[in-house]
């Protein structure tokens, strides 16, 4: 995929990838408290049935989904699990965050134990609130995940640029900066060209 | 004392050391098995840590606290009508059950009582949670056992218990729908003939997940004999629910203690069963769900007319002393004891959950049995993790 990373695709064919990434998601749930009930409600059973827009829920491991739904309170005990399981994700990756609690801390947003909101650990691209959300709430958030993936540059997210975390791009850039650093130096001072 | 020639001393050390060669090679090593703490199939985080022989346990470390979201000391800088909705999220399957033992505490100490009306409500509400809440038990099961069809049925018939709840309160999950005095509203037009329906339906699906599950030889030899809780050691660990009722002791704290709500205006059984393993916690919890169909169907027969709301001041402080109040939830006893120093919201909240107790009993429970049987034994006993962690 050396033309994906260089952002040079043709435009109709990065239509076409970005139209069969949105329908066939792999979504990895990972239910920690009461959203997880409506989550299992909208993923499994067969009134919300979330198959029909393209959406596996079953993957073995977080090493073979495109995509994690966070749903329920997420503790400070929990946090570091979250953030490990996000780095065993392979790119392209994203985040649906389902919930008041997982988007703020909700009704616990005074409590000593609690994380307010994940998008202080891992990049979050769709925020569905409620308390718990309705089933039919999650499935307009993936739906707009997926119109979210027909918009993309592939090449950005390829190189992870696309995630709306800016913390998180900045620390990838910081890191790359230090890595081209690391490499100029080896060079012997020489500048290395980043061709965007 | 006979002495042994050399050739037999020679031809015993010999054999000895045979024996401990035998040994050597057959001799497994130990691993540690860690299960969670979180799994896709669950919802809520509770980690094991299991000490493996081969395929035995030889002790296991549940470790809790992954959904501590510290309830206790924020009921303390909540007013008293806020505490509601905090505390409808503690076994978030049965929501309105938890809200009702500690809207009677505050009843208590005020001193006022709901009208018969809203008892009723209460009663019918509280009994709709349970169904909701062990219906989705008898399909989870099936689910850990490797039926894979059980939690279909139970997320669609679960559904129209949800529809009800929704309907009265306008919350799916967490209707915080209990005020002290009564309750928000009366019940939309309608409502109690939808109700005669779904109970109907969930009869039915009783019947499906008994012909289906519990029918099973493949069930039936999984959990069978697996996991057996005596009855002292029952007692001894704090069990409470459907899960000491299954080890033999009949105890149901609606009969058993006289509360403002309409258990004993009808006609109810509680179910008991002798053998204390996993099938009989399933058995004793489908029963469960049986008889709170019927409860629900005798209470929407008999409803009183009347107002749902007693006179309560608009700002509410609750005069100063203490109070314990518990109910027989879904999972178990639940109890609150609320200290009052005459403010607006309470000085301290005790809670007691029932998974709590109900799940400290895995060490002495899990120890020597084998791998596939945890995951039996862990799905019979029921918890809920944020009714463990609080």
């Amino acid at each position: 995929m050396g033309l994906v990373d260089r952002g040079r695709l043709p435009k109709p064919l990065t239509q076409l990838f970005n139209m069969g990434r949105s329908y066939s998601l792999w979504v990895y749930q990972w239910g920690l408290a009461c959203c997880a009930i409506e989550m299992g409600a909208a993923f499994g059973s067969p009134r919300y049935d979330v198959m029909r827009l393209g959406v596996i829920p079953l993957p073995a491991s977080p090493r073979q989904a495109d995509l994690v739904v966070i749903s329920g309170t997420v503790t400070d005990k929990m946090a570091p699990v979250i953030k490990r399981l996000y780095e065993q994700m392979p790119e392209p990756k994203y985040v649906i965050s389902m919930g008041s609690c997982a988007n703020c801390g909700g009704p616990y947003w005074d409590s000593y134990s609690v994380t307010k909101g994940i998008d202080q650990i891992i990049p979050v691209d769709v925020y569905v609130p409620g308390c718990p959300p309705r089933p039919e709430a999650l499935l307009e958030g993936v739906v707009m995940l997926q119109q979210r993936i027909k918009n993309e540059d592939m090449g950005a997210r390829w190189r992870g640029e696309g995630s709306q975390s800016m913390a998180l791009v900045a620390a990838r850039q910081g890191a790359a900066k230090q890595m081209i650093d690391g490499m100029s130096a080896e060079r012997g001072g020489v500048p290395v060209v980043v061709d965007h | 004392m006979t002495l042994l020639g050399d050739r037999q001393q020679l031809s015993y050390i010999a054999s000895q050391a045979a024996d401990a060669r035998v040994n050597l090679e057959l001799e497994t090593e130990g691993m540690t098995l860690n299960i969670g703490p979180q799994h896709p199939a669950t919802h809520g985080t509770l980690r094991i840590i299991a000490r493996l022989d081969g395929e035995q346990v030889v002790w296991v470390d549940p470790s809790c606290g992954y959904m501590h979201r510290g309830y206790e000391k924020l009921t303390e800088v909540r007013t008293y009508p806020q505490v509601t909705a905090l505390v409808n999220r503690i076994d978030w399957l049965g929501s309105f059950a938890n809200e009702v033992p500690f809207i009677l505490a505050a009843e208590k100490l005020m001193g006022i009582e709901a009208p018969l009306r809203a008892q009723h409500i209460r009663t019918i509400l509280f009994e709709l949670s349970r169904i909701a809440n062990v219906s989705l038990f008898l399909g989870d099961l099936g689910v850990q056992l490797g039926a894979i069809t059980p939690v279909f049925m139970a997320f669609r018939d679960r559904e129209y218990v949800l529809n009800l709840i929704e309907g009265a309160t306008g919350g799916r999950f967490h209707p915080n729908f209990d005020r002290i005095g009564g309750l928000k509203d009366d019940l939309p037009a309608g409502w109690l003939d939808e109700t005669r329906t779904v109970m109907k339906k969930l009869r039915r699906f009783c019947d499906e997940i008994e012909d289906l599950l519990f029918g099973n030889e493949i069930f039936q030899s999984r959990t069978r004999g697996i996991g057996v809780i005596p009855r002292d050691i029952a007692l001894q660990y704090g069990m409470s629910g459907a899960n000491l009722r299954a080890s033999g002791v009949d105890w149901d704290l609606r009969r058993d203690q006289s509360l403002p709500m309409a258990w004993d205006k009808v006609d109810w059984k509680v179910w008991t069963h002798p053998d204390g393993d996993s099938f009989a916690r399933c058995w004793v919890r489908l029963q469960e769900v049986r008889e709170s169909t019927r409860i629900v169907e005798q209470l929407v027969d008999t409803i009183p007319a009347g107002p749902v709301m007693t006179k309560v001041p608009r700002i509410i402080k609750v005069p100063e002393g203490e109070a314990w109040v518990c109910t027989e939830n879904p999972l178990g006893e639940m109890g609150y004891y609320v200290v009052s120093q005459g403010d607006l919201g309470p000085f301290r909240v005790k809670i007691r959950s029932a998974s709590f107790n109900n799940m400290s009993i895995t060490p002495w429970l899990l120890k020597g049995v084998y791998v596939p049987d945890i995951v039996t034994i862990l799905a019979s006993l029921y918890f809920i993790l944020g009714d463990i962690d609080r």
